[in-house]
């Protein structure tokens, strides 16, 4: 029995990604990113284009814009790429990080079910369809994770001067933009989401996208570089050529030319006016 | 019901073409559940014959402490974990976090309760029965350890499967520790969880399938040798 031991925890130990210790020369970063941009698939359509330019293997850790900012002020990735400018701001005003950058943006939709019960359909104006659902009590289901979509479907509320925690209608799910998505779907519920993501969701049920197009939807994305000054640790230089081919040319083509379904989801400059 | 038929459709299309990732995702579940189950059973199955067999004080305590923690929560047990290799944390400068060793970390903290409370659930057993024997024949306790165990190596199977099952279909774990990163740290059940919530429910089932079936592939080896040990 014993030799049999033997020989399956030489096949588990062979069968180990390299780690750390066994491959010291081999060049990663670990990106803390959120999990609309991973669910969207930009990244296994960026990664390996970097990869072949560089050699850097990007690891990403995806989860919400909070807890992507978290992880970096505890030193634990090596750069950031998330999507709420406030959060940013305070991150690099913290001396968590530097050089924030601009990278690129994509837009949110409000999805619902195509029965549309609080009559948005078509309107332009994202705040005053959050004013009609809230009217109509219609359910909405909110992300309620501290992540970037989260931030700014709070930002609506706070700006109708609207509180609707507590309600029946409002359901906080705590949930990532996926499995927020999953549950909108069975209770047929509006959603605020990123457009990429529900571009490449499959599950979709009777959820169709009702409001779109309203400037204050636009969503842009920011890569911050985890300040090696406070944490040493930091893989500093492959991090950086990780930031800086992001807003080159050819970070840029990459970027614009993911496709889903035909349809380009990510958009680089600045959106005007944020 | 026609999300289950479309899973399967997916589980045999992915493992007849030899799906690479889906090769690197099953291939890590088991290196990771696997390094984490003989660990375990390494440290544990000593211990929890040697608490079969010795007596002090803080016995019963001890046995009281490893049976409570059979009910340790997964998650709690990867956060604690992950604050301990966090790069602010005290064990930050060897760069653990997110990384298969600390996944296997994570579960061999989750196992080892698990193995010490069941190997001294039959090593109590076997004690009663041989313990007059060996100290007749005056073995040490080390000796007494590694006898009592050899005996009961069919019932050290079923642990080692027990711990096993609980590394394989672990997830909370792992996915705090691991960061569910492609590639490196996405096993199968993190794969699942992702799939899931992406809405890809037949592909997540599939996976699910294929995780069953390597649990179930698992045991019967296990099965075959215990026969093998009767004759």
């Amino acid at each position: 029995m014993f030799r049999l031991a033997a020989l399956v925890l030489t096949f588990a130990f062979a069968s180990l990604p390299q780690t750390p210790v066994v491959l010291a020369q081999e060049h990663s970063i670990t990106l803390a990113s959120t999990t609309s941009t991973e669910e969207s698939g930009l990244f296994g359509h960026l990664i390996p284009i970097f990869h072949a330019a560089t050699g850097i293997e990007v690891r990403v850790v995806a989860v919400g814009t909070g807890q992507a900012l978290a992880i970096g002020a505890r030193g634990d990735a090596d750069a950031l790429l998330v999507h709420d400018r406030a959060g940013e701001d305070k991150f690099v005003a913290d001396r968590n990080g530097i050089d924030r950058r601009d990278v690129m943006y994509n837009d949110f939709v409000i999805v619902g079910p195509k029965s549309d019960p609080a009559g948005v359909r078509g309107m332009k104006d994202a705040r005053q369809a959050f004013e009609k659902i809230a009217a109509s009590s219609s359910p909405f289901a909110s992300r309620g994770d501290d992540s970037g979509t989260n931030r700014m479907e709070l930002r609506i509320w706070s700006s109708l001067a609207l509180a609707p925690r507590g309600s029946a209608w409002y359901r906080e799910l705590g949930s990532g933009m996926g499995a927020t998505l999953n549950t909108a779907v069975q209770m047929t519920a509006y959603v605020l989401t990123d457009r990429a993501t529900f571009a490449h969701f499959q599950n979709r049920g009777d959820l169709a996208i009702l409001v779109e197009g309203d400037k204050l939807l636009l969503n842009p994305y920011g890569s911050i570089l985890v300040n090696p000054a406070k944490w040493p640790q930091v893989k500093a230089q492959d991090a950086r050529i990780w930031h800086e081919w992001l807003t080159s040319a050819e970070g840029r083509a990459a970027i614009t030319s993911y496709r889903v379904n035909g349809e380009q989801l990510f958009f680089v400059g600045t959106p005007f006016g944020n | 019901m026609n999300e289950l038929g479309r899973g399967f459709a997916l589980a045999l299309g992915l493992i007849s073409h030899g799906d690479s990732e889906l090769t690197g995702i099953v291939l890590l579940s088991l290196a990771v559940s696997l390094t984490a189950t003989f660990a375990a059973l390494l440290v544990g199955a000593p211990m929890g014959a040697g608490l079969a067999i010795a007596k002090f004080r803080a016995r019963g305590g001890l046995i009281l402490a490893a049976n409570a923690l059979l009910g340790l929560p997964p998650v709690v047990v990867g956060l604690a974990v992950y604050l301990l290799l966090s790069r602010s944390g005290p064990l930050g400068r060897f760069g653990m976090l997110f990384t298969p060793p600390a996944m296997i970390l994570a579960q061999i903290t989750l196992l080892t309760p698990i193995v010490i409370a069941l190997t001294h659930r039959f090593a109590d057993v076997l004690w009663d029965q041989y313990g007059g024997a060996l100290m007749v024949d005056g073995a040490s306790k080390p000796r007494s350890v590694l006898t009592i165990l050899a005996i009961g190596k069919a019932s050290l199977l079923t642990v080692f499967l027990a711990a096993f099952g609980r590394a394989i279909s672990e997830v909370g774990a792992i996915i705090v520790v691991g960061g569910n990163i492609r590639g490196y740290t996405r096993t199968m059940t993190t794969a699942i969880a992702l799939e899931t919530s992406k809405g890809d429910l037949a592909l997540a089932l599939g996976l699910g399938l294929v995780l069953i079936a390597l649990s179930v592939t698992v045991n019967a080896i296990a099965f075959l040798l215990a026969r093998s040990w009767k004759k």
